[in-house]
């Protein structure tokens, strides 16, 4: 099982995403800036090679994220912690990882990617005797662009639309565009970032269900294009490749609106871990 | 046609180069953020720096790394974002340095009649150290861990974009 584990998070690292790819390559088709091709075009080249060559696409293998959905009844849920922990250990020695995990107070690499709290574990109990696990490993770079907004109500989804695109600005090149944006709305100030980073885990393209909410996700997603920052900052047409909006219901006080940035190199793989346990690893 | 240069560089190398040019680099980098650059000023202010930054180019990148058994090897190095080293820049270029390699841009004033700054695409690291030709050195790699270290690295043919030119000009926000 924990093989299985370290494969799904070697998976993560040195393939991006078939849809992302595909989105990534279209962007390439449609882009005419001469500089914007020249990043666009080192993407796709490094993203061949990452998958060739089994080694990270970035090098920054972030910080390791782990979405689990806990079915109650399965027989893995007990011991499922430190199968995560000893995974990243594993992984970070194998694949190899960069180790990215510092202590606060001392400024010390713990050197293996584990720590206080690391790697980050989500839980979500839910019924049943199936264990699904997301795995996110996130860079550094793009998650310093995250933010929160406390907005009144009266600001509402005009005013997220504006913080959104004015924090895209502010960002530039910073995150690594072109970027896919998570965005939660509603909860409150430590729910909203969590449903964003949720977001992120959604296929290219693949809409809110409810359609208000996906038409709100396509005009933000054609005015961040339009800004022009483009790829790496340098101008373009392609500033994100997609707009993804998670919501909760919200105070009637309260309007946060979390906003999650990960840049191009869209990691992210599945782990199924069944009740006679095997387990099946996909991304 | 890409301009190909060899490090150290010399100030015509740099005053010649105007922002969109893409440069070929060979010749040998140092890796530097956040808590190298921090160690770099205090020892350059004791005296005590171990290397040499007249004419060096420094690379914001922390990379992936395997040990071999006849030392390191690198098997993903694209740079970090350069804006957290901006609070150290004047002092860096003034210690000599004549390139920076990032991403995502930084200050532009500190560059202008001495320096340029380089970017590499983001995120492509596995593209990136195909141009690493062999790790000659590292330094600080205990205190500070394999990303802060300083690698001091061999490139060959090391394509950049220059972003920032001596003259001022910028790839951002055009």
């Amino acid at each position: 099982m924990i093989e299985a584990i370290v494969e799904a998070i070697r998976l993560a690292v040195t393939k991006i995403p078939e849809d992302t790819f595909s989105a990534i390559r279209k962007a390439y088709a449609e882009e005419e800036d001469e500089t914007a091709r020249f990043n666009l075009g080192n993407i796709i080249k490094a993203i061949d090679l990452g998958f060739a060559d089994r080694v990270p696409v970035c090098q920054d293998t972030g910080t390791i994220t782990f979405f689990v959905e806990a079915g109650v009844e399965s027989p893995y849920l007990g011991g499922l912690r430190d199968l995560l922990i000893e995974a990243t250990r594993r992984a970070t020695g194998e694949i190899p990882l960069r180790p990215n995990a510092v202590d606060v107070l001392t400024g010390k690499n713990s050197g293996d990617n584990t720590g206080r709290n690391v790697p980050l574990i989500h839980w979500e109990p839910v019924p049943g005797d199936r264990i699904r696990i997301a795995v996110l490993p996130k860079g550094g770079g793009s998650e310093n662009c995250s933010a929160l907004a406390m907005l009144t109500p009266a600001e509402g989804w005009e005013g997220l639309k504006r913080f959104v695109v004015e924090h895209v600005k502010a960002c530039g090149g910073k995150p690594c565009p072109p970027v896919i944006l998570g965005i939660g709305v509603g909860g409150g100030a430590d729910y909203a970032p969590l449903l964003a980073k949720k977001a992120l885990l959604r296929k290219v393209g693949e809409r809110n269900p409810n359609d208000k909410i996906a038409k709100i996700e396509e005009e933000l997603l054609t005015a961040v294009n339009g800004t022009g920052i483009g790829p790496m900052g340098m101008g373009g047409r392609t500033t994100a490749l997609d707009v993804r909006i998670e919501v909760a219901h919200r105070h009637p006080a309260s309007f946060p609106v979390g906003l999650v940035v990960q840049c191009w190199a869209n990691r992210r793989a599945f782990i199924e871990i069944k009740p006679d346990g095997r387990v099946d690893v996909w991304q | 046609m890409a301009v190909r240069l060899k490090t150290p560089l010399s100030g015509d190398d740099i005053l010649n180069l105007n922002a969109g040019d893409v440069v070929h680099l060979s010749g040998v980098i140092y890796t530097a953020r956040d808590s190298a650059h921090s160690r770099i000023l205090k020892l350059v202010g004791k005296g005590e720096l171990p290397f040499d930054l007249n004419g060096a180019v420094i690379y914001h990148c922390g990379p992936v790394v395997r040990k071999t058994s006849n030392g390191y090897g690198i098997l993903s190095a694209g740079p970090t974002t350069s804006a957290r080293m901006n609070r150290y820049l004047d002092k860096i270029l003034s210690l000599g340095v004549r390139g920076i390699i990032g991403k995502g841009g930084m200050n532009r004033e500190p560059f202008k009649d001495r320096a340029v700054y380089f970017s590499f695409t983001g995120g492509a690291g596995s593209l990136a150290a195909k141009s690493v030709k062999r790790v000659v050195d590292v330094l600080w790699l205990e205190e500070l861990g394999i990303p802060e270290a300083v690698w001091v690295l061999e490139v060959e043919d090391f394509p950049l974009l220059v972003a920032i030119d001596a003259n001022g000009s910028s790839l951002y926000g055009r």
